[in-house]
């Protein structure tokens, strides 16, 4: 540790340069931009195809595609959306360049597994998008069977991608789990632990133990379409439903494998721009491993109607009730934390209070459709579109984007202009009630999801809907030129511009490449706000 | 469609056809009473909050309140009671929703792609249309032939999902005559969006006189293969030579046909009709498919059905 020979104008950004430099870095925080990259970009891709979903279904009647083009649409949307964009989106992205410098370390415990997972990613989605050149995939992201076994040879290679992908998500799990187990800084307890870290741990678990579920069904969804294996399809003497259980036993966990990062994001922004020691920091952080815990045994609840016994049914539908009340008492404890606080409404703030206010909506949604009883009439009607969009896009996608602006300072070392990433907050957020409060109402009046066409009943109000989404699509293009001119043009950054207590904001700005000029030592809690 | 446009005002619903709708959404207004109680609260809560203590000044100073064990009692205590009372609530009426009648009239519902059918059990078929006498137990016997579907009363607030391989089961009492909309809720490819159906509820007079009632009765061939057309055929056929899911009718007959499986080339005739029918994979023209793009017929179309949609084909030139 030698304090006396440090260059301070060296740091992670300009430590090397030329793009092989980058290709082959071991540094967590580089890894961490590719991931960013990477990420906006399927972001990109995803919303497009958002946008030409709604125009499609702005008037009744075919608008701009055949049914079949509007399947395979609709399909890559929810396929780049969930495995690309939210599931890597917190803990590979902010995640890999965060967690180490909040707990004191100079890097992830295994630097080139790091690497590895980022491969895993690029690779994956490379083999998902050739085959998206070479036969179209019109399954919907979930894969039910037998339909995808029946349909287009387009599906093993997407199911094949989605399994690459999916070691994308236990390598990066598994090294936070390492990472924090040994590589946390002097004095840096489990209970001086920022509750970023905390959330990022509790869904490392839940990425390692389910992710090799969804690989496992996935592989036996391409043994049966290649080998004719009758595991799924009734025709060989398969169960189909069967599939579906393997299906939710990964993919419930992975709903709070992309809303537990965003809540630990949100955790931070609350603090610090609240001034004020977080509320209930056991509470928030114990929450988190208590949501993951519970996550396992509730996959029934998207399975009501589809054949499972009725006491299996009520069994998951008591279950998912208790998955409420963590959710409930993180809520909570992020409003006492405003209570007497010091408010400042930068980009980041909005972000967080953005999301309180989706994901307040978007929880007690999740109640409704807990309920067995009106689960029956809501389940794969617009009800459900309308409340995973509010999680998945008022819920993470707004933590995504309060967690840049947040972090943007400490990662480029500059500034973003706080009067556009302010109005592209506005748009977003009106944009998107906008878009999906009216398909409330059309679930509750029975409008089914997955419909290239409606009945005409439905016309107006998906015309609404339909505004609202292009009103996202303006707000996330300025945003990310917002997010491009700060990068590139943005002021100079100082070292803490929010006044943050946690260990990033005691390094430069961008940090050097081992993170640290001296090994911080940790004496207290990480809000330490008086 | 009349349902949705006589959706009540209160809880945007649609109409209610049975009693067991009326308790699904007096629970459905009690959740949505419960949620908009608990928004307020939150979001009138920091928003509130957030703007009394906006920043003053960047020396402001903060107390340090760590936690309260109470609050952190009572707001998971309290959160917890509730949802033990919906889900109580909820257990109750879906149990009302899910017991089958004793004494009920059962029909069979056939979905594939992407149609409905009912069998009656005297003998009679129906695509299309469910017709049901009101006041009285059905019990739907259910079975798909390809992929799942789901079978959804929204009128009812009742679905359940028809699995390949496996019988499910739903039961409805209407309450009220009418026509109702029903929908296919699992996406099951192409057409998914057209696989609707109606439901008429009418008294029992008018249904044992629709069961007995012969609907082909002083009907042309060509009429009746128009009909057979119209319920079983048209969303992935069309009458001109536009090419949709299958091949367009108009010219087919007499055409030659080239097929995936290299076997010799043949033209179409009232055989080969049959045969793609009945057995569809059999010959697959080069161009269409996969495969399993269209389901067999047998056993749903009857011999005058089969020759009439011949001849309706033959008939388009």
């Amino acid at each position: 540790m030698g304090t006396a020979i440090v260059d301070k104008n060296k740091n992670y950004l300009n430590e090397k340069s030329g793009l092989w430099s980058w290709l082959t870095t071991l540094d967590h925080k580089r890894i961490g931009i590719m991931y960013m990259i990477a990420v906006m970009f399927f972001f990109l891709l995803g919303g497009i195809f958002a946008m030409l979903i709604r125009a499609e279904l702005f008037k009744v009647g075919p608008t701009l595609f055949t049914s079949p083009q509007y399947n395979q649409v609709m399909t890559l949307h929810g396929a780049i959306m969930v495995f690309m964009v939210i599931i890597p989106g917190i803990p590979a992205f902010l995640g890999n360049f965060f967690l180490p410098i909040q707990l004191g370390a100079k890097d992830v415990a295994f630097p080139r597994i790091n690497l590895l997972s980022w491969y895993c990613l690029i690779v994956g989605a490379a083999v998902v998008f050739w085959s998206l050149l070479h036969h179209g995939v019109d399954t919907g992201w979930t894969f039910y069977t037998p339909y995808s076994i029946s349909t287009s040879n387009g599906t093993t290679w997407v199911v094949a991608g989605a399994f690459i992908i999916g070691f994308s998500s236990i390598l990066t799990g598994l090294n936070f789990i390492a990472t924090v187990h040994k590589l946390r800084a002097p004095g840096m307890n489990f209970w001086r632990m920022p509750l970023f870290v905390w959330a990022l741990y509790s869904t490392a678990i839940l990425q390692v133990l389910a992710t090799p579920v969804l690989g496992i069904t996935l592989l036996l969804l391409v043994a049966e379409r290649v080998m004719g294996i009758g595991i799924f399809d009734a025709k060989l003497g398969g169960d189909p439903v069967l599939f579906q259980h393997f299906f939710w036993f990964y993919s419930h966990p992975a709903v709070y494998i992309m809303i537990l990062p965003a809540m630990g994001v949100v955790s931070e922004l609350i603090a610090t721009f609240s001034r004020k020691t977080i509320f209930g920091y056991k509470a928030i952080a114990l929450s988190s491993v208590g949501i993951a815990a519970v996550s396992f045994f509730v996959w029934g609840h998207h399975m009501f109607v589809s054949g499972q016994s009725e006491v299996a049914g009520i069994i998951f539908s008591f279950l998912t009730m208790l998955v409420g009340v963590p959710t409930a008492i993180k809520v909570f404890n992020w409003v006492a934390t405003i209570y007497k606080g010091s408010v400042r409404f930068d980009t980041p703030m909005l972000y967080a209070l953005g999301f309180l206010f989706l994901f307040t909506i978007g929880g007690v949604t999740g109640i409704i459709l807990a309920t067995i009883a009106t689960d029956v009439h809501f389940h794969d009607t617009y009800f459900v579109v309308a409340h995973f969009h509010y999680v998945m896009v008022g819920g993470t996608l707004m933590a995504i984007m309060g967690g840049i602006y947040y972090w943007i300072p400490k990662m480029f070392g500059r500034m973003y202009n706080e009067y556009w990433a302010r109005i592209t907050f506005v748009l977003i957020f009106v944009g998107f009630n906008v878009t999906f409060f009216p398909q409330f109402v059309l679930g509750a009046l029975g409008m089914p999801r997955r419909y290239f066409d409606y009945l005409p009943v439905y016309e107006p109000l998906n015309r609404i809907s339909s505004v609202g989404a292009w009103t996202i699509g303006v707000g996330f293009l300025i945003g990310l030129f917002v997010i491009i001119q700060a990068i590139f043009k943005g002021e100079k950054a100082p070292e803490n511009p929010w006044g943050g207590k946690t260990l990033e904001w005691q390094t430069a700005s961008p940090p050097p490449h081992e993170n640290f000029h001296n090994q911080p030592v940790v004496t207290a809690g990480p809000y330490e706000y008086r | 469609m009349f349902w949705p446009s006589s959706a009540q005002a209160s809880t945007f619903m649609p109409v209610q056809a049975s009693k067991i709708a009326m308790h699904v959404d007096s629970l459905y207004e009690f959740l949505l009473w419960a949620s908009l109680i608990s928004c307020v609260l939150v979001i009138g809560g920091f928003i509130l909050f957030s703007i009394k203590y906006k920043r003053k000044s960047e020396s402001d100073r903060t107390p340090y309140i760590s936690h309260n064990n109470l609050l952190e009692f009572l707001w998971s205590f309290i959160p917890f009671v509730v949802f033990m009372v919906v889900f109580a609530w909820g257990f109750f009426v879906y149990r009302e929703m899910r017991t089958m009648p004793q004494d009920g009239l059962e029909i069979l519902v056939e979905g594939q792609k992407w149609n409905w059918t009912f069998y009656y059990k005297s003998g009679k078929i129906s695509a299309g249309e469910l017709w049901v006498p009101e006041n009285t137990p059905i019990k739907l016997v259910m079975t798909s032939k390809d992929v799942i579907h789901s079978f959804y009363l929204p009128a009812f607030r009742n679905k359940q999902d028809v699995v390949p391989g496996r019988y499910t089961a739903l039961t409805f009492n209407a309450e009220k005559k009418g026509d109702y909309q029903v929908f296919c809720t699992e996406y099951c490819g192409d057409q998914h969006s057209a696989m609707l159906a109606k439901l008429h509820v009418v008294t029992r007079e008018e249904f044992d006189r629709w069961l007995a009632n012969d609907p082909y009765k002083g009907l042309s061939l060509t009429e009746i293969g128009q009909k057979v057309y119209g319920s079983r055929c048209a969303m992935c056929h069309s009458q001109s030579d536009v090419k949709m899911v299958g091949p367009g009718w108009k010219g087919l007959y007499g055409s030659s046909r080239t097929f995936v499986s290299g076997d010799p080339v043949a033209k179409v005739d009232e055989n080969y009709i049959r045969e793609s029918i009945l057995n569809p994979n059999a010959k697959v023209v080069v161009g269409f498919g996969p495969a399993s793009a269209m389901p067999t017929f047998a056993g749903q179309l009857s011999e005058q059905e089969i020759m009439a949609i011949i001849e309706l084909i033959k008939g388009l030139k």
